[in-house]
């Protein structure tokens, strides 16, 4: 058997692969799925037949409890809690490879790695980087979940002296893993756990509600990182490739996400965005006027368009609208206009949040276009029907070079004959700026709650 | 000097039986060592490292090269799998819990907590990507 359970962990490993390969479109996804959950089937059967593992009923206990506890979350949750979800979900995995990094460290004679009080040193510094990595996680998610679930105000908390009193946490546990290497003291190695959570929340409490894509990406990455570094503890390649495959993942959605705002990486983990931008509302929109629509109005303008685009945001996820919306576009279609959707990258609180919403509301995936893909039409259509967005279609991106998201790629509505702009009240968006496209002259201000509006112009193409 | 003879010679042969002795005492030494050394992962940590880093590095680029084919509409999806996989950590966990022991050490106690959160991941993970993936369909 020890001599198959390589070979089987590596049959493992190329089953996530093909896992995330499945994802690259809906048709093949959930073949992807089906490798991935074999893929973890395989790891844990070949693990349980390993000579170590000998008294099962703790196992079954385990795996019985976190099943029952993880299906009925999967089966209750609602599909725009899901940025929540995924933040929850991450600081479980945080949290498990600390307490894997703490029982190899008690007892690192199961797992071959030395005898207590002599670790082998590459072993040490392995288990140290896992356990701070997975303790981050853990804090950070929490913090992130809190900010998602509105628990912790989504504002960036910011205070003087932030980044030099985090710089000085992070030298202190550089230190202490130098001293766990030397002494392979217990307390420092629970030192090390404990500077390692205050750092979590320290990292993430500056980052404001719309930064969030960005986070729960990062946090994503780490917890792979922290499962590689789990990996390389117990000389288990299964662990290295699937951390590997994980942390990569989580990057390359962190730096779509950062290319969507047009920010690096670094601005936003030093975060404090949006408490700056203040000042830039002198971009005084005094003297202009908005023109206030009624939801007639709105009806009547996307029953004689040929060609309508519907941009959502945050805000149809907040007022669960995708529903209506889907309503209000199969009535256009039955009325021959034809009807797309536009995703600009960032918007919602995780990447494709937009793109499940929409799903769940049964709008087919092909009419679903990505911000690249459909951005030159919106000058061929008619109406472009912004719901709940706000910055990512703010024109003062390409133009104002004064203003905090100039540079970021926005969804061109501007360039449709009509915008109409379904929002609450006439205030700025998540990063606090003012959009200048509120009074411009193509567009007609639905001001209520997304889905009440919707539901409204519903009501009035059906009369 | 006859009388001699036979006595230096016995005790020469004593000292070569003694030195046979310590050879052979020695012999079993290195066995027992070479055995050690060749049972004891730890003690090829430092070889280790390398292959697990290699194979880190090549995962990392073929999971860049995957990741970066995955549809953007699909983006939430792989954030769900990918947090159901990284709970693989359970391999961990389960090393932790499975001795025999006589009652519960604290090892064994960290790995069960361990399963808990890594299957609520796993069970989680799998079946939110499931509902989520069930309702990406296509036109008509």
């Amino acid at each position: 058997m020890s001599s198959l359970a390589p070979l089987l962990y590596l049959v493992s490993s190329v089953c996530f692969i093909m896992a995330l390969r499945g994802l690259s479109s809906p048709v093949t996804s959930r073949q992807g799925l089906n490798y991935g959950i074999s893929g973890m089937v395989i790891a844990i059967a070949t693990t349980l037949f390993t000579d170590i593992v000998q008294s099962y009923w703790l196992i079954v206990l385990g795996i019985a409890i976190g099943g029952i506890i993880g299906t009925f979350i999967a089966i209750k949750i609602k599909m725009t809690a899901l940025p929540q979800l995924v933040a929850a979900f991450h600081s479980l995995v945080g949290l498990a490879a600390v307490l894997v990094a703490a029982a190899a460290f008690h007892n690192p004679l199961a797992y071959g790695i030395g005898s207590p009080g002599e670790i082998h040193l590459a072993s040490l510094i392995e288990m140290a980087l896992g356990v701070a990595i997975g303790a981050v996680t853990f804090t950070g998610s929490i913090i992130a979940w809190g900010k998602l679930q509105g628990v912790i105000t989504g504002k960036p908390v910011t205070f003087s002296g932030q980044n030099i009193i985090n710089a000085a946490l992070g030298l202190t546990l550089i230190a202490l893993i130098i001293i766990l290497c030397m002494t392979e003291s217990v307390a420092v190695f629970w030192m090390i756990v404990a500077l390692s959570l205050v750092i979590g929340v320290m990292v993430i409490i500056p980052i404001g509600g719309a930064d969030m894509p960005v986070i729960v990406s990062m946090l994503n990455s780490y917890s792979g990182w922290a499962a590689a570094g789990i990996g390389f503890t117990l000389h288990n390649n299964l662990l290295i490739v699937t951390g590997a495959l994980v942390g990569a993942s989580g990057a390359i959605l962190s730096y779509i996400m950062c290319k969507g705002m047009n920010r690096s990486f670094l601005s936003v983990v030093l975060g404090g965005f949006g408490a700056e931008t203040t000042a830039s509302a002198h971009v005084s929109n005094a003297g202009k006027s908005a023109k206030i629509g009624s939801a007639e109005d709105a009806a009547f303008i996307m029953k004689n368009s040929g060609k309508v685009i519907i941009v959502p945001g945050y805000g149809m996820a907040v007022a669960q609208a995708q529903h209506v919306l889907r309503e209000m576009g199969d009535i256009l279609k039955a009325h021959g206009v034809d009807v797309k959707y536009a995703i600009h990258p960032v918007a919602g609180r995780m990447p494709g949040h937009m793109n499940v919403l929409l799903a769940e509301a049964n709008v087919a995936y092909d009419e679903v276009f990505e911000l690249e893909d459909i951005n030159r039409d919106f000058a061929q259509a008619d109406v472009a029907y912004v719901i709940g967005a706000n910055d990512i279609t703010n024109p003062a991106a390409k133009t104002d070079s004064s203003s905090p998201i100039y540079g970021m790629p926005i969804l061109d509505v501007e360039r449709a004959k009509t915008v109409l702009f379904v929002k609450r009240s006439m205030g700025s968006g998540y990063a606090g700026i003012d959009n200048p496209l509120f009074f411009a002259d193509n567009t007609l201000m639905l001001l209520g709650d997304a889905k009440k509006m919707t539901e409204d112009i519903v009501k009035a193409l059906e009369a | 000097m006859t009388q001699t003879a036979p006595n230096s010679l016995t005790a020469e042969a004593q000292g070569v039986a003694q030195m046979a002795d310590q050879l052979a005492e020695y012999a079993n030494r290195l066995a027992i060592d070479t055995a050690q050394y060749s049972f004891e992962p730890g003690a090829a940590s430092g070889s280790f490292l390398m292959t697990g880093l290699t194979v880190f590095v090549l995962a990392c680029f073929v999971g860049y090269y995957v990741v970066w084919r995955v549809t953007p509409a699909l983006h939430s999806p792989l954030m769900a799998i990918t947090n159901a996989i990284s709970s693989v950590i359970i391999v961990g966990a389960l090393i932790a819990a499975g001795p025999l022991a006589d009652g519960m050490t604290f090892s064994k106690l960290m790995g069960f907590f361990a399963i808990i959160l890594a299957s609520i991941n796993i069970f989680g993970g799998f079946i939110v990507t499931r509902r989520m993936l069930s309702m990406f369909k296509k036109r008509g």
